[in-house]
């Protein structure tokens, strides 16, 4: 659906360079990166604000690169909203709605169907200077749904939101991905990037470092950079579930590893992290306050700067890392059975 | 603590004297000029006819140049061209050269010999000595209040807005009618104001293309020739009092015009 190639674009103190993406239709496609990465630069050349110095930009088969930025039907959710401060709510949704022949009742209706579904039909006759930051965002997501963009372009949409606000945008997007809308988000949140990435692309000094699935990414890091980035590597999905009589909150792995943690949510999908180095690597079974215990069998073992990594398959791989003086103590190698224990409160579990 | 409230008042004294510089001629003329003699004068018909004269004409130097203008002065706020800051310089040269030499110079450019006044005359008009020749004078010294004004107000608008409207699918023509001028409008109309009040006052420029028909700066100045000081007050003060009125009317219409200059801008 969208194909960026070897895109290049010095500007100000930001560049980007080389830059190759293919994000298919439907995707959710994620750019994780730190602050002045070039992430926001990368948007803006999509959207159209700039224009590439070189590199290609394919959009549904045609070439875009040099394409007007209102003939592109590829909606930017600007991370400062940019909400017209002379309309009101109403007017910036229908915006867009202006610009194609609707009747006036059309169009309202059209309005008040988007205002639903950011939920902000009560604030659709406020003055945007009235409004907080998540009402704004929200405002800025009803109007650039108006538009019915081909592709939504958002630009850390999340990180100035409260907890609470956080969730329900994420499952607004959620939402509109699976109604079939392609969405590429750019954050510098690995969680964020768990929660609702289908396919990820890392990028570092405007150059991408590592693409694929979360799982690849996180599991297999690339690099050194990619592994400080995300910081974790023991990442599954997972079904929770709240167990009778007494509550306990089990993650299912693959419907056969049972893992015990602390989690307030009630039966959902998600993902569970645990840090490596929050795992213990015993010969036998450990009695200990450890509620997760599994046996399983070393498939590799990799030295790092700060220890030496060890990959365990107990149904799914492991992740641990360990010092050099343990790993000899226990005289672990390749194909070695062992057994690992970590507790329920080091699991982490976030939701879909 | 005690010095800053020596600077505050030593500020405040020189301030007053600047305030009552601005004040105390006014003030005299007001005061020297009996209530009889401004109502005899107001029922003048040659006073009212000027007074008419002078606002129409400035209203449609205003008017007309705005068209041209505001998108100049939008073009010099958001984009960078060859010979900008020459355009600039060139924009502010009204301000600087004396307005009777400004006189001289439009006269020429409207007379009989020059191409605008071939094509006028085409039309049967002579723009010498005609409220046409009137307000291309006064807009001549006038307009770069205009500009400089609507300039300011275009470049306050954040460019993200207008890139945010493009990437809604607003044309640009669009997004300048419905994004930009709005945004700006506040300075526009204050420039607007400032550009007719301007041109409204002008007397040297004015008096070289046209002593007829005789706009009011013109007929103070003639009735102060031929009559003396106590016949040319009553006008003065006549076109003063209007002057004012429509100088605080339209600043006033302005300020009720919702825009978003003094709006949080997002």
């Amino acid at each position: 659906m969208l194909e960026i190639k070897k895109i290049t674009k010095i500007y100000k103190e930001f560049a980007i360079k080389d830059f190759s993406i293919n994000v298919e239709k439907g995707d959710y496609f994620m750019i994780l990166g730190v602050s002045g990465a070039g992430k926001s630069l990368l948007l803006e050349l999509i959207a159209g604000l700039i224009k590439p110095d070189s590199g290609t930009i394919i959009f549904e088969g045609e070439d875009i690169t040099n394409k007007n930025i209102h003939h592109r039907k590829i909606g930017l959710l600007f991370q400062d909203y940019a909400i017209f401060p002379h309309l009101s709510v109403k007017d910036n949704i229908a915006y867009p709605l202006r610009l194609k022949k609707l009747s006036s009742a059309e169009r309202n209706k059209r309005v008040s169907e988007y205002a639903e579904k950011a939920s902000i039909s009560h604030l659709i006759h406020r003055d945007p200077s009235t409004l907080s930051g998540g009402e704004l965002q929200r405002v800025s997501l009803a109007r650039i749904l108006a538009m019915e963009p081909d592709c939504l372009l958002l630009d850390e949409p999340l990180s100035s939101l409260d907890v609470q606000l956080k969730e329900g945008l994420r499952t607004l997007l959620r939402k509109l991905n699976r109604e079939g809308l392609t969405i590429i988000h750019i954050t510098h949140d690995f969680e964020e990037t768990i929660s609702l990435a289908n396919r990820l692309a890392v990028i570092h000094d405007g150059t991408i470092v590592q693409q694929g699935t979360p799982k690849e990414v996180f599991q297999y890091p690339g690099n050194e950079f990619v592994a400080k980035m995300t910081g974790i590597k023991n990442f599954f999905k997972t079904k929770l579930i709240k167990e009778p009589p007494d509550n306990n909150a089990t993650a299912l792995i693959n419907e056969n590893i049972k893992i015990n943690l602390l989690s307030e949510e009630q039966n959902c999908e998600g993902h569970i992290l645990i840090r490596r180095r929050d795992i213990i690597i015993s010969e036998s079974k450990l009695q200990s306050s450890a509620c997760n215990n599994f046996e399983g069998i070393i498939t590799e073992t990799i030295p790092q700067n700060t220890g030496i990594e060890v990959i365990i398959d107990i149904g799914v791989k492991f992740f641990v890392l360990l010092t050099e003086l343990s790993f000899e103590e226990l005289k672990l190698g390749e194909g070695k059975k062992v057994w690992i224990s970590f507790k329920a409160s080091s699991v982490r579990f976030i939701k879909n | 603590m005690s010095d800053q409230r020596n600077i505050n008042l030593l500020f405040t004294a020189l301030g007053g004297l600047v305030l009552l510089f601005i004040i105390a001629p006014l003030a005299g003329l007001f005061f020297s000029t009996s209530p009889g003699n401004i109502i005899e004068t107001s029922a003048d018909p040659e006073v009212q006819r000027s007074i008419w004269l002078t606002l129409m004409t400035s209203m449609a130097a205003t008017l007309c140049f705005a068209i041209a203008a505001i998108p100049l002065a939008y073009l010099l706020a958001k984009r960078n061209f060859r010979f900008k800051r020459l355009v600039l310089g060139i924009i502010d040269l009204p301000i600087v050269i004396p307005h009777s030499a400004a006189g001289i110079a439009i006269l020429g450019f409207i007379s009989r010999d020059s191409a605008v006044g071939q094509f006028a005359s085409m039309f049967g008009l002579n723009l010498v000595g005609h409220p046409i020749g009137i307000s291309l004078a006064m807009a001549f010294v006038s307009i770069p209040f205009l500009m400089n004004a609507a300039r300011d107000g275009f470049a306050n608008v954040p460019i993200r807005l207008e890139k945010a409207a493009l990437n809604l699918g607003a044309s640009p023509l669009r997004v300048f009618f419905t994004i930009s001028l709005p945004l700006a409008w506040r300075n526009i109309i204050s420039g607007l104001i400032m550009m007719f009040a301007r041109g409204m006052s002008e007397f040297g420029a004015v008096i070289i293309v046209a002593y007829h028909p005789m706009i009011t700066p013109v007929l103070i100045y003639e009735r102060f020739g031929a009559f003396g000081l106590k016949y040319a007050r009553p006008v003065s003060v006549i076109f003063i009092v209007v002057a004012l009125i429509f100088f605080i009317a339209l600043r006033l219409l302005s300020k009720e015009n919702k825009n978003a200059g003094n709006q949080k801008n997002n």
